[in-house]
C-alpha cells in the first residue's frame, strides 16, 4: 500500500506515491533525480544524506519519505541561486574545503543549519557542528574554513542563510 | 539499505495513536524521530506490519516544571532538552547528556520517548533517568499507569512497555537545593554511543556527600545503578580520595559487555575512570 505525500523540495511543490518504506534519500535520487544527497554508510553515521527539513539539518537515510509529508525540504541543489553558487558553495571552492567531494553536499547542508542558528560561530563550534559529516580525504580543517570563509562572506553582504 | 514493508499511519493526537496501536491482528510499532527504529527496520532486525507516527502530536512535545518535578513529552527531541534553560537550572545532567546523544543531526530529530522505548544497553538515557530518579508514564486505551525507571528498564532492548502503550511522559523530581549532577562518557568515535556512560548525582551538605545515585550505560546488556559506588561514598566527606575509593568500586557483580570496542577488563576500568570523573564533577 502506498502513500500520498506532498512536499516542498528546493521551492517546488511535488506530490508523489510512494512506499512507506521509501527513505527520503532514495525518493530524492531515485524518483526525483536530486543525486546530490548521498548514500554513504547508510546507518546514519557519516551525513554523506544531509538534507533540511523545514529549516533542521537530518539525515534522508533514516527519514522515511512519509515523515516529510507537508514539509519543506532543501537539499544542495537547491541552494545555488540564479545560477550563482550559495556563499557555502563558494567557501567551500575558495577554501579547497574538498578532495573528491563525496562528503561535500552533507558537510554544506550541515553547514548551512550551524550558520542559520550561529552567524559566527568559532573553529570549535564549526567542529562540533560537524560531529554528524565524515570527509575521509579532507582531515576537515579546510572544511572548516571554507565555512568560516562562507560565514565571512554573509555578514559582508549581510545576507540570510537561506 | 531497504526495510520490510509496512503501512504507515500518522496520528494527530494520543488517542488517536493509541487506537491506531491497538488494532488486531497487525503487529504495530509506534514511530517517533526514528532514529532507533528506522535502522532496526533497515537491517530488518524488526518488521512490523505497521507504523504510528506520533512524531507531529503536539500534546506529547514539552518540558515544563509542575511542582516538584520537570515533566518532559515524551516526542521532545534530544535538541530541545539539550537546550532546556529549566533543566539545565534543575539538572544539569540532562541537558549535558542530550547534548553528547549522536550529532547535531541525531539530535535534531531523536527523542527521549522512542530512546527509552528501545532501551539500546550503549544508549544514554537510561542511565542517567535512573540516577534522576525519574518517572516514566505509559499510556494505553486502558489507562495510564506511572513507573518508576528502575521498574522500566528490565534488560538488554528490555522495557515494561506493554503492546497497546505509548511512552507519553517522563517525570524528573526536582533535585534539593545543592544538589548537582553530571552524565560523562567515553564514546563510540563514528556512532557516538556510549561505551561508557556514567550519571551522578550528589548532594554536598556539611561537607558530607549524600543522596548519591550513580548509574551507568554501556557497561553491562542494560543500564544499571551502582549501588556499590553509592554507599562507598555516601556518608562521606568529598575528598578526592574518597571519590576515587568509591570509584574503584565501580562495575563490580555484574556481567561486563565485551566487544571489538572494548573487552570486559578495559571497560571495568573505564567505568571505574568515568565514575570517578563523574563523581569529581558533581562532588569534587
Amino acid at each position: 500500500m502506498s502513500v500520498k505525500i506532498s512536499v516542498s523540495i528546493n521551492g517546488k511543490k511535488y506530490t508523489s506515491e510512494v512506499e512507506p518504506r521509501q527513505l527520503l534519500v532514495y525518493h530524492l535520487r531515485e524518483a526525483l533525480g536530486l543525486t546530490g544527497s548521498h548514500v554513504g554508510c547508510d546507518t546514519s553515521s557519516c551525513g554523506a544524506c544531509t538534507v533540511l527539513v523545514d529549516g533542521q539539518a537530518v539525515k534522508s537515510c533514516t527519514t522515511l519519505a512519509a515523515q516529510v509529508d507537508g514539509c519543506n525540504v532543501i537539499t544542495v541543489e537547491g541552494l545555488a541561486k540564479n545560477g550563482s553558487l550559495h556563499p557555502i558553495q563558494e567557501g567551500f571552492k575558495e577554501e579547497h574545503g574538498l578532495q573528491c567531494g563525496f562528503c561535500t553536499p552533507g558537510m554544506i547542508m550541515a553547514a548551512a543549519d550551524l550558520l542559520q542558528n550561529n552567524p559566527d560561530p568559532s573553529e570549535t563550534e564549526i567542529r562540533h557542528a560537524l560531529e554528524g559529516n565524515f570527509c575521509r580525504c579532507t582531515g576537515y580543517h579546510n572544511i572548516v574554513r571554507s565555512i568560516q570563509w562562507a560565514a565571512n562572506k554573509l555578514k559582508e553582504t549581510n545576507a540570510a542563510v537561506l | 539499505m531497504i526495510p520490510a514493508n509496512f503501512e504507515y499511519h500518522r496520528a494527530g493526537s494520543v488517542d488517536e495513536a493509541l487506537s491506531l496501536l491497538a488494532q488486531p491482528d497487525v503487529y504495530t510499532k509506534v514511530l517517533s524521530g526514528g532514529h532507533s527504529l528506522i535502522p532496526a527496520l533497515k537491517l530488518r532486525l524488526s518488521q512490523p506490519g505497521a507504523l504510528v507516527d506520533i512524531a507531529r502530536i503536539a500534546e506529547l512535545r514539552y518540558i515544563r516544571q509542575d511542582g516538584n518535578y520537570i515533566l518532559i513529552g515524551s516526542t521532545s527531541t534530544h535538541k530541545d532538552i539539550a537546550n532546556s534553560a529549566l533543566l539545565a537550572q534543575h539538572i544539569a545532567m540532562l541537558p549535558e547528556a542530550a547534548g553528547l546523544i549522536g550529532d547535531p543531526q541525531v539530535r535534531n530529530v531523536g527523542t527521549i520517548g522512542g530512546s527509552i522505548a528501545h532501551a539500546d544497553p550503549a544508549a544514554d538515557w537510561p542511565g542517567v533517568l535512573l540516577a534522576a530518579d525519574a518517572e516514566i508514564v505509559l499510556r494505553s486505551q486502558a489507562g495510564s499507569r506511572t513507573l518508576a525507571a528502575q521498574d522500566f528498564f528490565l534488560g538488554f532492548y528490555s522495557t515494561a512497555l506493554q503492546e497497546g502503550e505509548i511512552v507519553t511522559e517522563i517525570r524528573v523530581p526536582i533535585p534539593a537545593a545543592g544538589t548537582k549532577s553530571t552524565y560523562q562518557k567515553f564514546m563510540q568515535p563514528a556512532s557516538r554511543f556510549a561505551i561508557v556512560g556514567c550519571a551522578a548525582v550528589v548532594q554536598v551538605s556539611n561537607g558530607t556527600c549524600s543522596k548519591v545515585r550513580v548509574a551507568f550505560n554501556g557497561v553491562a546488556d542494560a543500564c544499571f545503578r551502582d549501588v556499590n559506588v553509592e554507599n562507598a561514598l555516601a556518608g562521606k566527606a568529598p575528598t578526592a580520595e574518597n571519590i576515587a575509593a568509591a570509584a574503584a568500586q565501580a562495575a563490580q557483580g555484574v556481567s561486563i559487555l565485551s566487544d571489538h570496542y572494548a573487552a570486559e577488563d578495559y571497560r571495568k576500568h573505564l567505568a571505574e575512570v568515568y565514575a570517578k570523573r563523574a563523581l569529581t564533577v558533581v562532588a569534587g
